[in-house]
């Protein structure tokens, strides 16, 4: 039984205190959003935060269960729990209940379980298991397909189930892919990506153009080390549009300004590219590359956005944005949050306290936007606490997998900290107006057994893979 | 040997950086962005609902016969009520302890954020004490309502009351909600929407303090309040009154109509009650006191109640037959009580023709003329369906039509019920000769009874019978009501055969010593209608003046023995007060013998033998 005793000692104790105060808290948290003076119990099991008492205590059961499992396992198991989940996920499809517009729910008498929980961690191990494979090399496409399936499986089928939000989840691996060696410029292409998403949505398509344009000179610059040229490029592409739009007003030809640019762009391109072959500059061919990519993305935009997304979701994002301002439609949950959050100033108003979560202004008040509570209440300061704590288990997350002996296990703590990371940032940021509403919860603190269930799985097998971390997984 | 391991600090870096952006973000819109405190502050919007004044409603003549009072509910919203002082409060308001506390838990399990009353219909008085302690009171409220006031204390039948709207009619109108008032029978019922004006609702944003800081969007979102319409009924009040005064201590009715216009003059229901009992803090109780007692008060007799209509049924034969042709010139003999199969309780000559047997109310006539009118067709079946058809005609055995809430139809058997009964071919008009005398399976309500002498009064056509003459609008005007108008031509000739019949009713037969009026023509029909449970009831119709009638009536009085022992009388005083506006001495007899009749004590005192 010596081994059985070096777990317990080799648990990270830091981590299970980190964990057991964040569901401490988020319990008070749930405990003053429903509160009102007739249950005052705080055991009263009609109400829901005696319910989620229950599932704290389950949830550390569980928590426990895990932990004592084997690591060997977890890596022996890791694609037939996969498919399991893979299939779980399929049968819900037909079989599950809907709740809230998600079909994503089977019901056993009292309690309902959501099986797309189960797929985060599931597809952490496969991914783990696949990454680990002695002959595995990241950087080969075959390799890129493998990762993009085995993450595309559970993304879709969740997104079937109409749980956008909890699909996006799975973007959140490429940061382990990273780590585990993907080319840095995969995740650079994506973050431009996404910024130029952005950027289509708030500019129009003259100063899209024009800042494409800016930006390709001044990567110029920087990749031929030359200020000299840039501003040379500069000026004379802007003199050029200056001539142009001299002539279109003189014999009011009636061009519109992008016509303009566009002229000038397609003049300015021949131009390079002769100059280029000339010149024989490299450099230039990277340039266009990317300013085709940028405007081939910013073109896509407009057809994902009005043909793909549905119209709740194009609303959440352009309340983000601030293209539109619906105080009591769309954005209504958003600002009755900010206002809620905003309310609470530096110190808080004090533990139940909260007027602005107590009239039922904001809606999901326990499940989404329990950081509502927690701003109102605890203010700046109790805020900020609870954002540390966060930072600090995900940090301390990091720590441990750094220190893991076989990349088995370092995959699974890069992705368990990656998944945590994307719910807190993203939740939080929805209920601060930083992101667009996504219905996902937060780690250990919003209401539900299913999600406390699944984060703590997810958390407790990795303490495991922790505690003997100098065996060798595979 | 891990090549990529100083990754880990980009990945960090990223964690950190978003912590970073958040705390950011979070000191701006909690510290130094001070607008989402005063949006807090703000937030909470309160809905208040202006109820508008319910119509009034007026006699023919201009007579108030219900108009409003201010009257204040508490209101509480149990989310914002903190512990208070109960027994000050109790005080003020004048209720005990245990009630409002009873009321407030009620107000707990609706809702703990929408307001619900807790204390209904506070005096003008009381409002004033109260409205200067309600700070003290976080979470209670105050809505002004207005009450309905009877100033006579007549018609309670008619006007009907309103009470607050329950579950059912909340989930089916979306114009209600907890705590409005819906008129529930009567008038009040039937000109809901008139009366009932429009709801105004505003929106106002209040602090904490629940002090109210402005609009809501300027009051783009609000809607104004319309007072309801008042309405000119076609009652007379002093009739009215009159009418119910003579009711009194006896079970029965009187539906009296202007018969060229269809409106009505009285409609009369006993026992009655106190229209003010339905309003005020007191309702449930009275409520259920009228509920439970054994005479039901509450039901409208005049227009809900069937009976057998007696001999006053034939007039309506009389008419058939005349239409049908077969009744012009024949006279029927009658052996007086030896007559079979229906006896005739009257002495007379015989054989005597039409005018003579309604004077006479001749029984042995009229199953003799019912037989006429069966065989006047191929088929007993054939006679029945235009019998019934005619009947309907009439305006008997199913709803007139008119504006009154709960009308009932009467019955009129079909030829689908003898059939059931007898067989198909296995009866004849003989089988059912007993409706020639309005006795067996036909029944008609009072109204039914009256609206077919306003036929008779107006020789060929009667207008649906109806309560509201116009309503008032806004400006003032006047919307005239138009209801349906039911022509019979069966020939001015034979409704004056009818009337003559009638008008020797009064002046040598049945009803000579207890209808006629000196310098009068009423012309009446006497009904005593078989009661097996006990004293036979007591019935009479008739219309006045014999030219231009001026009113049509039926009284109906349940036990009241024979025709012209009470009904008679009572319809002739009401015709001789409405039409000469004063009893005269040598009936005044009848009048004090009406007034101080008591048919219930006995009723009770057998029933409780």
């Amino acid at each position: 039984m010596k081994s059985n005793n070096n777990i317990w000692l080799n648990l990270d104790w830091l981590t299970v205190f980190l964990y057991l105060t964040l569901v401490f808290l988020g319990w008070l948290n749930i405990y003053a959003a429903v509160y009102n003076e007739e249950h005052q119990s705080m055991l009263d099991m009609g109400q829901k935060y005696g319910k989620q008492l229950i599932w704290i205590i389950a949830g550390i059961i569980i928590a426990i269960m895990v932990f004592t499992v084997d690591s060997k396992f977890y890596a022996a198991f890791a694609y037939p729990i996969y498919a399991v989940t893979i299939i779980l996920n399929i049968a819900v499809l037909f079989l599950g209940k809907e709740v809230n517009g998600a079909r994503g729910w089977f019901e056993f008498g009292n309690v309902a379980l959501q099986p797309e929980e189960l797929g985060k961690f599931a597809t952490n191990l496969a991914l783990a298991k696949c990454i680990s494979q002695f002959d595995f090399k990241i950087q080969k496409m075959r390799s890129y397909l493998i990762l993009f399936s085995l993450i595309a499986l559970p993304a879709i089928l969740i997104i079937m189930q109409n749980d956008t939000g909890s699909a996006l989840v799975f973007a959140v691996f490429v940061f382990v892919f990273y780590r585990e060696g993907l080319n840095g410029m995969v995740l650079f292409w994506g973050f431009a990506a996404a910024a130029l998403f952005i950027l289509a949505l708030l500019l129009n398509e003259f100063q899209l153009l024009l800042f494409l344009l800016i930006i390709s000179i001044a990567a110029y610059g920087v990749l031929r080390q030359s200020l000299k040229e840039a501003l040379i490029g500069f000026t004379s592409i802007m003199g050029t549009l200056g001539v142009l739009w001299l002539v279109d007003s003189i014999f009011h030809l009636g061009g519109t300004p992008l016509q303009l640019l566009l002229i000038t762009l397609t003049i300015s391109a021949i131009l390079v590219i002769v100059y280029a072959i000339l010149r024989r500059i490299p450099q230039v061919w990277r340039i266009l590359l990317f300013f085709i990519f940028a405007i081939g993305i910013s073109m896509s935009v407009n057809y994902f956005y009005k043909q793909i997304l549905a119209p709740h979701q194009r609303d959440r994002i352009d309340q983000v944005l601030g293209i539109k301002i619906d105080k009591l439609g769309r954005g209504y949950n958003v600002n009755q949050s900010k206002i809620a959050v905003g309310s609470g100033g530096f110190l808080g108003k004090g533990f139940l306290e909260g007027t602005q979560t107590k009239y039922n202004f904001v809606p999901e008040q326990s499940t989404d936007f329990i950081f509502c509570t927690v701003g109102e209440e605890w203010g700046f300061l109790g805020s900020t606490v609870v954002v540390g704590l966060f930072l600090w288990l995900l940090i301390r997350l990091i720590t441990l997998a750094e220190r893991q002996r076989s990349q088995f296990s370092r995959i699974y703590g890069y992705g368990v900290a990656c998944i945590l990371f994307f719910h807190i940032a993203i939740n939080i940021s929805m209920t601060i107006g930083l992101a667009p509403v996504i219905g996902i919860p937060l780690p250990f603190f919003s209401y539900g057994g299913s999600s406390l269930w699944a984060f703590t799985v997810l958390l407790f097998i990795f303490l495991r893979f922790d505690a003997t971390r100098t065996e060798n997984l595979r | 040997m891990d090549v990529y391991s100083k990754r880990k600090y980009l990945v960090i870096g990223l964690f950190s950086l978003s912590a970073m952006i958040i705390v950011l973000r979070l000191f701006y819109i909690q510290v130094v962005d001070s607008s989402y405190k005063i949006s807090a502050d703000n937030n909470v919007l309160r809905r208040e609902v202006n109820y508008p004044a319910r119509g009034v409603i007026y006699d023919r003549n201009g007579k108030l016969l219900v108009f409003n009072q201010a009257a204040y509910d508490v209101l509480i919203i149990p989310r914002e009520v903190k512990p208070f002082d109960t027994l000050g409060f109790c005080s003020i308001v004048g209720v005990d302890k245990k009630e409002l506390v009873n009321e407030i838990i009620k107000a707990k399990s609706y809702s703990r954020y929408k307001p619900s009353p807790v204390i209904k219909q506070l005096s003008s008085q009381t409002y004033a004490v109260l409205q200067e302690q309600l700070f003290k009171y976080p979470g209670f409220y105050i809505q002004a309502r207005t009450l309905r006031q009877y100033p006579a204390k007549i018609a309670a039948h008619v006007l009907g009351y309103v009470g607050e709207v329950d579950q059912k009619i909340i989930d089916g109108n979306k114009y209600y909600e907890n705590g409005d008032y819906i008129g529930r029978s009567g008038i009040e019922k039937a000109y809901e929407d008139e009366l009932r004006g429009v709801k105004g609702i505003s929106y106002k944003m209040v602090d904490v303090h629940q002090m109210v800081k402005g609009s809501f969007e300027q009051g783009r979102m609000d809607t104004a309040a319309m007072i309801g319409k008042n309405l000119i009924s076609t009652l007379n009040a002093d009739l009215q009154s009159y009418g119910e005064q003579l009711l009194s201590g006896k079970v029965g009715s009187i539906v009296a109509i202007e018969p060229e216009t269809g409106e009505i003059l009285v409609l009369a229901s006993s026992p009655s009650f106190d229209p003010g009992l339905f309003v005020g803090r007191e309702r449930s109780k009275n409520y259920m006191k009228l509920l439970n007692d054994p005479f039901k008060p509450m039901l409208n007799r005049a227009i809900t109640s069937s009976y057998p209509p007696g001999s006053t049924f034939k007039i309506a034969n009389a008419l058939i037959g005349l239409e049908d042709g077969v009744l012009q010139t024949v006279r029927f003999s009658c052996s007086g009580p030896a007559s079979t199969p229906i006896v005739c309780t009257h002495n007379h000559e015989t054989p005597l023709g039409l005018i003579s047997a309604i004077r006479e109310s001749c029984n042995s006539f009229f199953w003799q003329a019912f037989r006429a009118e069966m065989n006047h067709f191929p088929t007993p079946s054939e006679g029945l369906n235009a019998f019934r058809n005619s009947l309907l005609e009439m305006g008997i055995g199913k709803r007139i039509g008119g504006d009154l809430y709960a009308e009932t139809s009467g019955n009129v058997p079909s030829l689908a019920y003898y059939d059931k009964i007898y067989g198909a071919g296995g009866w004849n008009s003989m089988t059912i000769r007993s409706l020639s005398i309005g006795q067996g399976e036909l029944l008609l309500t009072p109204l039914q009874l009256s609206n077919m002498v306003a036929l008779i009064a107006n020789r060929g056509y009667y207008i649906a019978p109806h309560l509201v003459r116009s309503i008032q609008n806004y400006d003032l005007t006047q919307d005239t009501l138009q209801f349906e108008k039911h022509t019979i031509a069966a020939g001015v000739e034979n409704y004056e055969m009818i009337v003559e019949g009638m008008e020797q009713v009064v002046e040598q037969g049945t009803a000579r010593a207890s209808a006629k009026v000196d310098s009068l023509i009423i012309c009446g029909k006497t009904g005593t209608i078989q009661n097996p449970h006990g004293e036979a009831h007591s019935a009479f119709v008739a219309f006045a003046p014999k030219i231009k009638p001026k009113i049509a009536i039926a009284v109906y009085i349940e036990n009241g023995v024979w025709g012209a022992r009470y009904a008679a009388p009572i319809a002739s005083l009401i015709i001789e007060k409405y039409l000469k506006g004063r009893i005269s001495s040598r009936r005044k007899q009848f009048e004090d013998a009406m007034f101080n009749s008591d048919l219930i004590s006995t009723m009770k005192n057998e029933s409780g033998d």
